[in-house]
């Protein structure tokens, strides 16, 4: 066992959202779903972070801030794309900006499909991502053949 | 032979013990928030799952060297005040710390930092002049800057004589804990943007040592909140556990202040408080000769 599952702390960076699925981010750390109990931290900082929440569809004015951020964080990291937008493009994949999911870009492990994602299914994805961070710090972690990461 | 057990004794117990009150700060910080909290040794977890992370350097010597330095001069002065040697001493090399600490956040060439930087030197500025004074006061009431005769001597006349400092001292630990609202550069909590201020730029271990040593750092402050009235252990305790209970009421009820408010309030408090004080301790020993 790793202490990297006992203390994952989060970057939260939203691509082009409409919000609603950052509000559902936000919303696991009030006392309602208080993520602190597994000790997950929101820290805003990505040299400090271990899992990258990313939500929203990559345009090409974020593609580079994005890009930036995972280059940021140091191993082992884990990204998450948190709703729909974020895993596929959604409806806005063919605009004239945009580029698509946030696995166009870099790699991503977990997807969390919703509209928006609920803070239950966020949490999941989080946790399931715990697993793959344990993985990739021991070693052991397969990146999977397309489609990529774990589809929950 | 004995002060090189106290001395190991410190450098052992200070990590566990101070860890374990980080992490019923973060439990009685979560319950004043309405939440459950993470579990006890949370602060223990993340020091050692910050020594399993990829070590990214921006500065590959200084950034290192400096917080190296940083740990083992806040141990050093740990060592010298746990030991009961000068007062002035431990002071000096608690700033010294501090300063490299500064030092490493400006070598990592990060705007963040550099903003993070320049706030520590300001609280540096509001807090050691307290500190200073606080160890003059110690000595005008019992004729010694060792600590070790400071706790052998110290009864109830000890703060009877010196209650501005106390008060002093209480305001500048908010500042040394890095508690709202003087965690102008850096914070506990899970702040975005420039809050992070000089551990911007730290990443996995680096990060780790910052952790460390400011369990160190709040060791030597409850330290001295402890001198005060190191005659009863019993009442002195409490009085650290009191004091550190409220630092936490405080950091969960107060705004993070500006700069300028923050320079201004611990300059005031200091002059008014610690100084009015040391100047009737002067004035009383002048009656009494």
């Amino acid at each position: 066992m790793s202490f990297i599952t006992k203390s994952p702390w989060i970057v939260h960076y939203d691509g082009s959202s409409c919000n609603g699925c950052d509000i559902e981010v936000l919303a696991c750390l009030t006392p309602m779903y208080d993520v602190e109990r597994f000790g997950i931290i929101n820290t805003g900082n990505p040299k400090h972070a271990d899992i990258f929440l990313i939500t929203g569809y990559v345009n090409t004015q974020n593609v580079d801030v994005i890009k930036n951020i995972y280059r940021k964080m140091p191993d082992p990291k884990v990204v998450v794309a948190i709703g729909i937008c974020a895993s596929t493009g959604n409806f806005f994949r063919e605009c004239y900006n945009a580029l698509g999911g946030v696995d166009t870009i870099i790699p991503v492990d977990v997807y969390v499909p919703g509209c928006a994602a609920r803070p239950e299914a966020i949490i999941d994805g989080v946790v399931k991502a715990l697993g793959i961070l344990d993985q990739k710090k021991n070693k052991t972690y397969v990146a999977p053949v397309k489609p990529e990461g774990v589809i929950i | 032979m004995k002060l090189l057990l106290a001395a190991l004794a410190f450098v052992i117990l200070t990590p566990v013990v101070c860890g374990l009150l980080a992490g019923f700060d973060r439990i009685i910080t979560a319950k004043m928030q309405g939440r459950y909290g993470p579990p006890l040794l949370q602060p223990f977890f993340d020091v050692l799952k910050l020594f399993e992370k990829e070590n990214l350097m921006v500065n590959q010597f200084y950034h290192s060297f400096y917080l190296i330095c940083y740990l083992v001069f806040m141990v050093a002065s740990g060592i010298l005040f746990f030991t009961g040697q000068d007062l002035l001493l431990v002071i000096f090399a608690f700033t010294l710390a501090d300063i490299f600490l500064v030092l490493a956040a400006y070598s990592t060439n990060s705007p963040f930092s550099f903003i993070g930087a320049e706030r520590e030197l300001l609280l540096m500025m509001s807090a050691e002049p307290m500190l200073l004074i606080a160890a003059v006061g110690l000595f005008m009431a019992t004729k010694s800057f060792k600590v070790g005769s400071i706790a052998s001597v110290a009864d109830l006349n000890t703060i009877l004589l010196l209650p501005g400092v106390f008060i002093g001292l209480l305001f500048i630990l908010t500042i040394k804990l890095r508690k709202s609202p003087f965690d102008l550069s850096t914070s506990h909590h899970a702040h975005q943007e420039i809050v992070k201020g000089v551990t911007t730029e730290f990443a996995g271990p680096s990060l780790a040592l910052v952790e460390i040593a400011h369990w160190y750092e709040t060791a030597i402050m409850l330290g001295i909140i402890y001198l005060f009235f190191a005659g009863n252990p019993v009442i002195a305790v409490s009085v650290v556990l009191v004091a550190y209970f409220v630092e936490i009421l405080i950091d969960n009820t107060f705004a993070r202040f500006k700069w300028e408010l923050t320079l201004k309030s611990s300059w005031a408090v200091t002059f008014i408080f610690g100084g009015l004080n040391l100047i009737v301790l002067f004035i009383i020993e002048k009656v009494k000769i």
